[in-house]
């Protein structure tokens, strides 16, 4: 796989941690706290409960450890019982917000883009600006919750296509399909964001 | 947003939209990309989805994680039981000043 992301921790240690080695299960928590923090709180949009997922998911990953069978990274089940919890308790704060066939393949295929601006040309530091970080990082709060995660794992969390469909219990096709509807959707937002910007520099 | 308006007539156009992560992602097999890439040459407004859709992609990439808060770093410890295997947070922040200034 191609990784690209900032993946700067090495595995822990499979066979530490199902002997119980407290150093290598906290070493694991240090390692992706932060990260799996971020996750619930994009989905679950509280802080605390993105605290109570971000505890949950490590005291489940403690307890079920010997039954983890190290088919796949330890990392990418983290995101699993993480991204169950805070789907979860999405569910129960927000019923209405998850429909279940709401990702059904359609046959008309994807949405057409509407916003057209060659916004790519704008200087790194017009892309970056405090103001832009806020808004890319709201701009991931207007998609759906079945969007939103598969697009966090992915563009976020750096998981590939199928470290992602393992954690969601989806398969890669359908990670690929919400994936790329986040990404359109992302992208109309982030266009119609910085058409205005572009505008602001061309009349400089 | 219709296909006239478009101002291509290919059928590509829509075709090759449910191709694009693969194609951001560089996941997808030479026929198809050069497929794309020969419809850019000729369609300027495919040529501008797939060049912003890339950025839009990128600049995701580019944001560093939130180091996660020390208050919630401590109540997580204490919960899991792990005060005394893990170095304080005062101690890091001396130490390790990686974390970006301008993070919340
Ligand atoms: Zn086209």
């Amino acid at each position: 796989m191609n990784e690209t992301m900032e993946q700067t921790h090495p595995e822990p240690s499979l066979q530490a941690l199902q002997s119980g080695d407290r150093l290598e299960f906290s070493r694991l928590v240090e390692a992706y706290s932060a990260p799996i923090y971020r996750l619930a709180l994009k989905i679950l949009g509280n802080q605390q409960d993105a605290e109570d997922v971000l505890q949950e998911t490590f005291i489940k990953a403690y307890r079920h450890l010997g039954e983890f069978e190290g088919r796949s990274k330890i990392s990418t089940w983290l995101y699993r019982i993480a991204s169950n919890e805070a789907l979860m308790l999405l569910r129960r704060r927000h019923p209405e917000a998850i429909s279940v066939d709401e990702d059904v393949q359609t046959t008309d295929g994807e949405q057409e883009p509407v916003e057209i601006a060659d916004w790519c040309c704008l200087p790194e530091e017009e892309l970056l600006t405090t103001e832009s970080r806020d808004y890319l990082d709201h701009a991931i709060d207007t998609l759906s919750p079945n969007l939103k995660v598969v697009f966090l794992l992915r563009d976020i969390e750096g998981l590939s296509v199928r470290e992602a469909a393992e954690a969601l219990h989806i398969s890669e096709a359908a990670v690929k399909t919400r994936l790329l509807r986040a990404r359109l959707q992302l992208r109309e937002e982030l266009s119609h964001y910085y058409a205005e910007r572009l505008g602001e520099v061309r009349r400089i | 947003m219709t296909q006239q308006e478009h101002g291509c007539i290919h059928p590509n156009c829509h075709e090759l939209l449910g191709r694009l992560s693969d194609y951001v992602d560089g996941e997808l097999d030479q026929a198809l990309c050069i497929e794309i890439e020969k419809h850019m040459a000729e369609c300027e407004r495919c040529h501008l989805v797939i060049d912003t859709l890339r950025k839009t992609v990128e600049l995701y990439r580019s944001m560093p994680t939130p180091p996660l808060p020390d208050d919630v770093r401590g109540r997580l410890l204490l919960r899991l039981n792990l005060e005394d295997f893990v170095v304080k947070s005062d101690e890091i922040n001396t130490e390790d000043k990686k974390a970006p200034a301008g993070m919340e």
